[in-house]
């Protein structure tokens, strides 16, 4: 494999004009400054209570997300073309969930084979015919991106950003964002008087917004709520903050009621109703009378509230079709259909191991592909092959050979690079980067995301319930 | 406001306010186990220490003799008595961090930093001659969660649900300490003036941080007389039955609410009562017959605070 793209480095060493600044800075300042600077910003973290709970772990267990002081910076003709992409890519699959849950025109027209999505499980009948606000299914996409060269030996370094999945269910790791970018400024206050780094703290007043746009027709001040599984969920700070950050209801399923199909919530002078509910519950746990009985985090007879028109969820129910590992694929075909345009941001190219002549590459290929599960997220249930023991592969590939359409395969991409501090000292670590792009009567985001970095040496694995930590992400301002 | 998160506010502010007054209690019994000779049966102290908290058969289940040592361990690091000052530290933090959308986040920094620390000290556990030390720390983190939420927090109903859990566990908590010092230590009442009382009673009221206030007031020998006045009726004494009914009947009032009928004409009753009560018609009924009955009260306005804000039936 060709080195990796290393972010802040050209081919021969020189520092790329978007991190000049930055590396003068760094240069200058004495390593004991920055070691403290290191400690304070772990110290605050603990204090603030950053923290989150890993699955399969103690129950209650927090952890910190370890924080790199050293950012992630893109240049500003860079971002361009990447907000450019990831607005064409949500529209185009906010048309495809419509389009789905009424016509199927592009089922129709044989674009994508009607068994994939309609055979689907993320594919809710109970969407069928109904109508949601603006036809917006997905309010808040989280779509991860990776930058990395094509592998193609002589070609030139570029770094190309790849489209690795879009999250459409309920994206996190927005907070992460949020509260790097205060900590950056809290101990390098220097760093921002030296050049214009985009703001993104006005992330939660977009949101707030793009919620309120998507309420019920004649809901003039609409009541927003945002819907958490409870205290013990892993992303419940995250849930905590951003209803404080917009200054709405942080709720659970006991503090919603539904009467005469109309949602209202429990408070103190007695019943409210409730207009727009940001959840960060699954459609499986939202309703026991429409989804899991055994639920006790969702409300009865919210579902049917919603298909009436009564309140609107942020994201839709069913908005998962869109984001499936096996829908992925043909992203790209849904904004030639849709947008009539060519995508700006490229897939990763993938194997579907449902056909057999893609399952046969792969299976003689797989120490050299990431295989992962077609539902499956969070890094959970994955192969990285050429990280992968003997053993491991031996495993991975009777599971592949039992079930071949649970899965898809990926080259194994030499995700881009980032210096990182680690124990013994500034190492290159690779990354990601998560942007968040907010539709409702229009489409908004703020610059960057967040980035998140594999913090052990060759690591590719990102995610946070795997050891990965995060980077404050600059979008310089021209 | 959520009931819900009126419901949290509210338990954040008792269970830190219980803990502070676990914390107040247990070092003035500590202080006067010190007094060997004013002790007529070994572990005298200590057992009157668990019937203010009324714990003493949960204690009694588990320990087996009040000792200092056990009763210090059952009232502050057991983990298995809610009463416990690391437990009711860890129920302020829980309750805070159900809602820290709704409290500012210095007061949940400062919560969380206290939990941090409490559990250091678990695990650290306390030294024999870091004892004070310890119940100084919890009164402290305890003035400064109520300062923090005093000086930040918009005065809102989510300010007065605070404050409501606040006075209402003190009201409790100040009535305990009392009915429990004229009943259990001191049987009879003729042993009064003696050079062990003023210790006992000076403890006492150091315990609710009135010895000071004492000697301004009335710039005389303590009488228990005096201290019952002191600590019932005087409106301008902070930890007193009455200023802390002051508080609750003032904020019922202000929360109000369509429900609020029942609970606003109990809360309205008590406190007329206190403020238009003498000592001697106190007396008259007997303090611990009318300590009891305040307990109970204040019992029940908890009951109905609860149904009228937290947790309707008819929903």
């Amino acid at each position: 494999m060709k080195p990796a793209f290393d972010e802040m480095h050209d081919a021969q060493g020189v520092v790329r004009e978007s991190y000049q600044s930055f590396a003068q800075w760094m240069e200058s300042t004495p390593a004991d400054v920055i070691a403290r600077k290191r400690e304070e910003a772990d110290l605050t973290f603990h204090r603030v209570g950053i923290t989150f709970a890993v699955y399969g772990e103690d129950e209650g267990k927090e952890r910190l997300i370890p924080f790199d002081i050293v950012p992630r910076i893109i240049s500003a003709a860079e971002w361009q073309r990447v907000e450019n992409g990831l607005r064409q890519r949500v529209k185009a699959l906010n048309a495809f969930l419509h389009d789905v849950y009424h016509d199927q025109e592009i089922i129709k027209a044989g674009r994508i084979p009607s068994r994939q999505v309609l055979d689907n499980s993320q594919y809710r009948k109970e969407m069928v015919g109904v109508n949601v606000p603006g036809n917006i299914y997905a309010h808040i996409a989280g779509v991860d991106l990776v930058r990395a060269d094509s592998g193609n030996e002589g070609e030139i370094s570029r770094g190309e950003y790849y489209v690795l999945e879009d999250n459409l269910r309920t994206p996190s790791g927005v907070s992460y964002m949020l509260e790097d970018r205060k900590m950056m400024m809290r101990l390098f206050p220097e760093l921002f008087s030296r050049q214009a780094i985009a703001p993104v703290e006005h992330y939660p007043d977009l949101l707030l917004n793009n919620l309120r746009s998507v309420a019920p027709e004649g809901r003039n001040d609409p009541n927003v709520v945002l819907l958490t599984p409870g205290q013990f969920n892993s992303a419940y700070f995250e849930h905590a903050f951003l209803a404080q950050q917009m200054g709405i209801e942080l709720v659970e399923g006991n503090d919603l009621v539904v009467r005469d199909n109309t949602v209202f919530m429990r408070t103190t002078f007695g019943l409210r109703r409730v207009d727009v509910i940001y959840r960060r519950i699954d459609d499986d746990y939202l309703d026991p009378q429409a989804f899991r009985k055994d639920s006790v985090l969702g409300v009865p007879g919210l579902f049917s509230a919603y298909r009436a028109g009564r309140v609107t969820l942020a994201n839709a129910v069913g908005a998962g079709i869109a984001d499936d590992k096996a829908m992925y694929i043909h992203v790209p075909e849904m904004i030639r259909f849709y947008c009539g345009e060519e995508p700006i941001l490229p897939n990763v190219p993938t194997w579907e191991l449902s056909k057999p002549d893609d399952l046969r590459y792969v299976l003689d290929h797989l120490a050299e592909l990431v295989v992962k599960e077609v539902h499956g997220s969070g890094g959970y249930g994955m192969l990285v092959g050429p990280t992968s023991s003997k053993e491991e592969l031996r495993l991975f590939r009777a599971r592949i050979v039992a079930e071949p359409q649970k899965y898809i395969a990926q080259p194994t991409l030499a995700l881009s690079t980032c210096p990182t501090f680690v124990d013994s000292g500034v190492a290159p670590r690779h990354i990601d980067l998560r942007p968040y792009v907010l539709s409702g009567k229009e489409v908004s985001m703020v610059p960057g995301g967040l980035t998140r970095v594999a913090l052990k040496e060759g690591s590719l694995v990102v995610n946070s319930s795997q050891g990965g930590g995060t980077k404050d992400t600059w979008v310089l301002e021209n | 406001m959520l009931s819900s998160t009126a419901d949290h506010l509210y338990w954040m502010a008792r269970s830190m306010e219980r803990a502070e007054n676990a914390a107040r209690m247990l070092d003035v019994t500590y202080r006067m186990s010190l007094l060997q000779h004013s002790i007529a049966e070994p572990f005298n102290e200590w057992r009157a220490m668990l019937s203010i908290s009324g714990l003493h058969v949960d204690f009694e289940a588990r320990y087996e003799q009040p000792t200092a040592e056990n009763v210090m361990h059952f009232m502050t690091l057991d983990e298995d008595n809610p009463g416990s000052i690391y437990c009711s530290v860890f129920s302020a933090r829980e309750n805070a961090r159900a809602v820290r959308g709704t409290i500012t986040s210095e007061m949940w920094e400062a919560l969380n930093q206290t939990w941090l620390e409490m559990r250091r000290i678990r695990d650290e556990a306390i030294p024999e001659d870091g004892v004070s030390r310890f119940f100084d720390w919890v009164k402290e983190r305890s003035h400064l969660s109520r300062g923090i939420t005093h000086g930040t927090l918009l005065r809102d109903d989510a300010f007065r649900f605070l404050r409501l859990g606040t006075f209402l566990e003190r009201a409790d908590n100040t009535a305990r300490i009392l009915d429990v010092k004229y009943h259990i230590l001191l049987p009879s009442l003729s042993d009064v003036g003696g050079a062990a009382d003023y210790y006992q009673w000076s403890a006492l009221l150091r315990s609710v941080s009135a010895f000071e206030s004492y000697r301004k007031v009335y710039r005389d020998l303590i009488t228990p007389k005096r201290v019952a006045e002191l600590l019932i009726l005087r409106a301008d004494m902070p930890r007193s039955l009455m200023a802390c009914m002051n508080e609750v009947n003032r904020l019922i009032q202000e929360i109000n609410g369509p429900r609020s009928g029942e609970l606003s004409r109990r809360s309205g009753l008590l406190h007329g009562e206190l403020r238009f009560g003498s000592i001697d018609d106190i007396f008259s009924v007997g303090l611990h017959e009318y300590l009891s009955q305040f307990l109970e009260r204040i019992y029940e306005l908890g009951d109905l605070i609860n149904t009228t804000y937290f947790w309707s039936a008819d929903e």
